[in-house]
This record gives structure tokens, sequence and C-alpha cells, in this order.
């Protein structure tokens, strides 16, 4: 069974209509790239699923493991197992990471039915995690992304998708803004935490992330739907070309 | 956007938890308001004359006064004819062991959410590291650790009792701080206060453990006027804690008490207050008029006081607790937290009177807004002509809940030396919806999302708190607002 599957959605925000009949099937074990220009709707794609209030859904129907994810509450959704990773996290001043954490991974172990971690082992747990993504033990203990550098709150993306375990996650441009060495260890944290039973949808402009991170399908997003799909070669392709050729292609259809 | 806020205005709709009131048999005056009352009040309480005296002059010269209206609140005009203005439970507690005390008390302390960690303390005398006295409607009625705090020297009993033992004490600093001619309410409490929690520091003595006072307004109709005196002597310390609730009642109560603070060359007041008074229901009915003047003075040099608040409770709160910096070199802080929501009106801040050299004062202050009300900062920093080199910094942050709250900031400050330094920043914020939906996407529903955000505005201020009761604090700030932005 697929663990997502949208069909025929349409958004908008603002009074202005952006995912146009948007359809994408993704089964566990799978990483599927989505591509496209600036403002065709990639991060809105994302917050709909995710369920952001701002983001009306006028259209279609959207399934998530078994369930209808559109029907759930945003943090319903993310107890559930779907995480995203934001363009652009958001800070919480004053509120340390580790007890950001520690209150998330507690719903969400709640949720699954397991009992909460008590104090130590949540610090293991953390430990662990910690390094996966080698986030620094000063990063973990200030307060959430107050006064992180742009490549320190994509980290922290991971770090804390890292904790929460999802089923699904979906990266919004986690690769733009990290260094040479950070976009390694981000790639690499996802690659160990990719198994049969999750998967990924990871938004970016760029090829060079899917060096590190295969996808099995590369997608391009254009004016709010899913205009070509194809294997990693794609990406190559508009690494290479950009994206008129496909844009002229539509326009002669 | 609909969705949200639904589930935000749900989160600030709780009601409070703590309006429950106890059968407990009283011996009460009839309402009312005269020097009959006022001798009658003395008379129960086996006053001394001077005192009967003090409490008189002071009555007939609140006759003259005309409530102030000056402050950023609305309220109907209170009748001071009908209130009871002393009601005393009729069994008189004493201290030792737990099985003396009333059962309905104990009840009554278990309800008290807030004093939960005090009930175990209570419980578990030898274990304990707080003293507590408790001041139910008029009377205080238990402290404990009498005994460890004696050999140390430090005093720490109910007000009447000091009267009694300490006279000579009392009669020298009564009224030092807060004259009964400061204001129109500090004049009311002098004519008939009740009880209060007096305590004393000898020189040299750090206090071993919080001192705690517990406030409660149990029967119908009564005002509470309770006084508290805490004298550090030279080079002492003392960390001082009360917590107030009252219960749910249709009508308005009034709380007008005095606090006084005397800290001595080198010595060190720590005063921290978690106000939860019964705020009134989510229409703006019943609650707690919470008119209340306190204020230190640090009147050796290197002396310091400092005042933390965490204020979520009240109808209407009208509170400045305020440090007057004489002694050179003495040092005022005063770190709040004010949370108001649905018909809740608060104007707090403090002031800060610098009058010796090299005087410091830092003001850090945190309102909250929720639902429909209002909140006020009101601050004085004044700087005399001989306080050189005096240094004050404030910083006062608004945070709105809801569009229908109001935040207001009212800063005044008026310099007489040149040489002194004041710096004072403000700002005002509206929770953000996106870091709401960042909370939610993490798994916390919204009003845990508030939750945790409020509490991390707060944080700088709820650090202040003793350990041991930051955690009630923070869990205090996230049940009063559940239900609140828009
Ligand atoms: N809250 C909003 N209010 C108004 N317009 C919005 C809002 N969010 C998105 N849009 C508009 O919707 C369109 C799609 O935006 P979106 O962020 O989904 O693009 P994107 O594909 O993620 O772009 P990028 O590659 O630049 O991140 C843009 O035209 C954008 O301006
Ligand atoms: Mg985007």
């Amino acid at each position: 069974m697929s663990l997502l599957t949208i069909k025929n959605l349409k958004a908008r925000v603002e009074e202005k209509d952006i995912l146009k009949g948007f359809n994408l099937t993704v089964n566990p074990g799978e990483v599927h790239a989505i591509m496209g220009p600036n403002g065709s709707g990639k991060s809105t794609l994302a917050s709909v699923l995710a369920g952001n209030p701002n983001y009306e859904v006028t259209d279609g129907e959207v399934d998530f493991d078994g369930k209808d994810l559109l029907e759930m509450a945003p943090e319903e959704r993310a107890r559930e197992g779907l995480f995203l990773a934001f363009q652009y996290p958001i800070e919480i001043p004053g509120v340390s990471n580790v007890n950001f954490m520690k209150s998330a991974v507690a719903e969400v172990r709640k949720h699954r039915g397991l009992e909460p971690f008590d104090a130590k082992e949540f610090l293991a747990f953390m430990k662990e995690k910690k390094e996966l993504v080698e986030l620094s033990g000063s990063l973990a203990g200030r307060a959430v992304n107050e006064g992180f550098s742009g490549g320190e709150k994509k980290r922290n993306e991971i770090f804390q998708m890292a904790m929460l375990n999802p089923k699904l996650a979906i990266l919004d441009e986690t690769d733009s803004g990290l260094d040479i060495d950070a976009l390694r260890i981000v790639a690499s944290g996802v690659n160990k935490l990719r198994s049969k039973d999750n998967a990924f949808i990871i938004i970016t402009h760029y090829q060079r992330l899917l060096d590190y991170i295969v996808p099995d399908f590369v997608h391009v997003l254009y004016n709010g739907k899913i205009v070509r799909s194809g294997t990693k070669e794609l990406a190559l392709e508009l690494e290479e070309k950009g994206y008129d050729w496909i844009k002229e292609e539509l326009a002669e259809a | 956007m609909a969705e949200e806020n639904q589930a935000l205005k749900e989160f600030t709709e709780k009601e409070y938890e703590y309006g429950w009131s106890i059968d407990i048999e009283t011996d009460q005056l009839p309402k009312g308001l005269s020097e009959e009352t006022v001798r009658a009040i003395s008379f129960k309480k086996n006053e001394p004359e001077w005192l009967l005296e003090w409490r008189l002059k002071a009555f007939r010269y609140w006759l003259t006064l005309v409530e102030p209206e000056w402050a950023h609140v609305k309220y109907p005009k209170i009748d001071f004819q009908d209130i009871i203005y002393y009601s005393a439970p009729k069994k008189k507690v004493e201290l030792g062991s737990l099985d003396e005390v009333d059962a309905d008390m104990l009840e009554t302390f278990k309800k008290l959410g807030i004093s939960l960690e005090e009930q175990k303390r209570l419980m578990n005398v030898a274990g304990s590291n707080v003293a507590v006295d408790a001041v139910f409607d008029s009377v205080s009625v238990k402290t404990t650790f009498q005994e460890t705090l004696r050999d140390k020297g430090i005093i720490f009993c109910s007000f009447s009792e000091a009267v009694q033992s300490h006279p000579e004490l009392i009669k020298k600093y009564l009224g030092s701080v807060v004259p009964y001619t400061d204001n129109y309410y500090s004049a009311l409490n002098s004519a008939v206060f009740s009880d209060g929690s007096f305590c004393f520091i000898p020189k040299g003595v750090r206090c071993p453990m919080e001192l705690s006072t517990y406030f409660r307004i149990n029967a119908m109709n009564t005002g509470q006027f309770e006084r508290t005196l805490v004298v550090a002597d030279e080079d002492s310390y003392c960390s001082y804690l009360e917590g107030c609730t009252a219960p749910q009642r249709d009508e308005n109560q009034l709380h007008a008490a005095v606090v006084e603070l005397v800290s001595m060359k080198g010595a060190e007041i720590k005063y921290s207050t978690v106000q939860n008074w019964y705020p009134g229901d989510k229409n703006g009915k019943g609650g707690i008029y919470n008119f209340v003047t306190k204020r230190g003075i640090c009147a050796g040099a290197y002396s310091k006081i400092s005042w933390t608040q965490v204020e979520t409770g009240s109808a209407v709160t009208w509170k400045y607790p305020s440090c007057i910096l004489k002694g050179d070199n003495s040092i005022g802080e005063f770190y709040s937290v004010a949370v108001t929501n649905n018909y809740q009106q608060a104007d707090t801040g403090t002031k800060m009177i610098h009058l010796g050299k090299n005087t410091k004062s830092t003001i850090i202050s945190k309102g909250i807004s929720a639902g429909h009300s209002n909140n006020s900062y009101r601050g004085l920093v004044k700087i005399g002509k001989n306080a050189t080199n005096a240094r004050n910094f404030s910083q006062c942050d608004s945070l709105l809940l809801s569009s229908t709250s109001g935040a207001h900031t009212f800063p005044y400050i008026e310099c007489g030396n040149k040489t002194a330094k004041v710096e004072h920043e403000a700002t005002t914020s509206k929770v953000g919806e996106d870091q709401i939906f960042y909370c939610n996407q993490r798994g916390l529903d919204t009003e845990q999302a508030i939750g945790l955000i409020v509490n991390g505005y707060c944080k700088e201020v709820l650090n202040k708190l003793p350990m041991e009761f930051a955690v009630e604090a923070q869990k205090l700030l996230a049940v009063s607002l559940e239900g609140s932005v828009g």
C-alpha cells in the first residue's frame, strides 16, 4: 500500500490559486525529489500537506497511510508521522531545544502508544541523534533556532527529524544555506535514517544534494502541477538546461 | 485561519481551578466600616494602645481621601460599607503537629493547587525546606519551622503574634516604608489590617530556607487586608515567597495589602510573588480587586532588594512594588510577568527611587494580554540630586495574544543628577501564528504551543524565582492563558 497518495490537489493562499491539480504517489522506502522554478508552488505543497492554516485546500484528496490527511489537525499529522523540515525554520525565543524536543517526542510517543522516556533515556536518545547529524552540544542547549545561522537552522531541522523518526519527511530546500561539509553531514544523516518503511520528499533547486541522497524519482513542479517526472537523470538534465525547454514544450502543447 | 483562531480561543477559555470555598466556622464582624470596626479589630487582637491609636489615625486620614482614578483600569465604585473587615476561623490552630490542624483547613491547603509543594512539606516536616505561614481570610493560621528558625535567631510569625511578642520591632518598623498617608489603600489597610506575616533576620544570618506565606480569601464578602513586614538586619539574607488564591464568586472582593521591606547595610531581601487570585469568569463577572502597596527600602550601603512577581489572577490589579535606594551602592530589582485574559485588567510596574550614590536598578517587565484584557506597565525611575552615578536599565515587553486585548506602557523618568544613566527599552509583539504552526508541526497542540512560547518569553523573569516555585509558575502561566489568541 502506498504511504502517500495525492489526487488532484488544489490549494490557494490569499485568494490566489497556487496548486492546480497536483498528483503524486509515494511508497514506503522511496525518495522523491521535487524541483521547479521559484514560485511554482513547492513550499505551498509542503505547507498544505503539513496543514498550515493559511493555505486553503479547494479540491482534491490526500491519503496518508490509510487516513484522510486533510481531515487532520496539523499536530495530528505530525504525530501520525509527517514531518516538514521548513524552508525558513522559525525561532522560538527562550524555549530550549532540549525542552522543545522533550515535549515533541513525548507527544509523538504517546500517540504511538509508547511510554515517555525518563530523563536519562531521553538524554541518551538525544545524544545518539545529535551525533547522527553532528549537531554541536551548544546548539542543542540553546533556544530553538534563536540566533542560529541559516545553516545551523537547517541542521537543527534534520536533528528534529531524527528525534521524531517520521514515516514521511518533507525537506523543503534543506540544502540551501548549507556549506559543503554540512551538506554532506545532513545527507549522510538522511541516508542513515532511510529505511524500507519510511519515505522522503526532497524539495531542492540543486542536483548537488541528489548526488548524496539518490532519489528514486524526480518531478518538476511548474505552475501548480507536476509537468514532468523521471529518474535522477532528469535532475542532471535540468541542471544542464534549466527550465526553459520544459516551459517551451508546455507552451507548444 | 479560522480553525486556528478557534483552537486558540478554546485554549484561553479554561476556567479558574481554585474556585471553591470551604465551610469553616468563622468568627466575623458584621459588614461595615467605622471607628467602631477599627476598635473592634484591635480589641479582638488584643493590641496595645499605641497600635489602636495608629489605626485610628490612619482611618481618620483615609476618610479625608478620595479613591484614586489615575490607573488604567475601570471598575464599579467599591462600597466600603458592604465589606466584612474581620473574619477568622473559629478554631485557632497552633503549630506543631499536623494532626492538630482542622481537617477542613487541611483540605483547603490541599485544594490550593499552587501550594501542593507546601502541602508535601507540611506533611513531611523533617525533610522540608520552606517555612510557611498561611493567612486564611484575615488571620494567620499556621507557621511551620518556628524552631529551626529560632535557632538562627530568625523571627518568622504571623503579624498579630509579632505584635504581642516583639512589639518594639513592630513599633519601630510598621509604617516606616509605607506610611499610612502614602495612598488611599495603604491608609485603609493601616486602619483595618487583620493579619499578615512578620519576619526579622538578625545581623549576619543567611536564612537557610525559603520563607513563604499563602493568602487565601475564603469567606463571602470579606476583604483581605494583610500586612507584611520583612526586616533584614546588616549583612543578612532572606528569600520570601507569597502565593494567593481565592474562591470563585460572582461579587468582586477587595484585597488591599501592604508589604514593607527593610534591608540594612549589606543585606539582601528577595521577595517573590505568585499571585493567582480569582480573576473573574469569562465574561468579567466576579474576581478580586487587588490593590496592593509594596515597597522596600535599601536603608544601608550595599544593600539589595529584589522583587519578582508572576501575576496571573485578579479581576483588577493595581500594584507597584518599589525600591527606595537610600544606601550608597544599593541595588533594586524588579522582575515581573503579568498575564491578563478575558476581561482582566492589570496596571502594574515599579518605582525605583535612587537617593544614594552608585545605586543601581534593573526593571524587566513582561506583560501578556489575551482575550479582552488590558495590561499596563507603569514605572517610575527617579534619580535624586545626590545620586551620583546612578544606573537604571528598564526593559518592558508586551505580548499580545488577541486583537481585542491591549498593552500599554507608561514609563516616567525624573532625573535630578547629570551623572546618572537611565536606559529604557520597550517592545510589543504578537504571538506568531508561524511559531504556533511550527510547534504544531512537531506534534504539539496549540495549547501546549502557547504555553511553551509564553514560558520562553518570560524566561528571564521565571529564572529569578526560587527553583521549587518556578515550575509551578510555569504551569500557572499555561493554565491562565488557555483559550486566548485571535
Ligand atoms: N502566504 C502567502 N501569501 C501570498 N502569496 C503567497 C503566500 N505563500 C505563497 N504565496 C505565493 O504562492 C506562490 C508559490 O509560492 P511557493 O512558496 O510555494 O513557491 P516555491 O515553489 O516554494 O518557490 P521557491 O523555490 O522560491 O521556494 C508564489 O507566487 C508566492 O508568492
Ligand atoms: Mg519554497
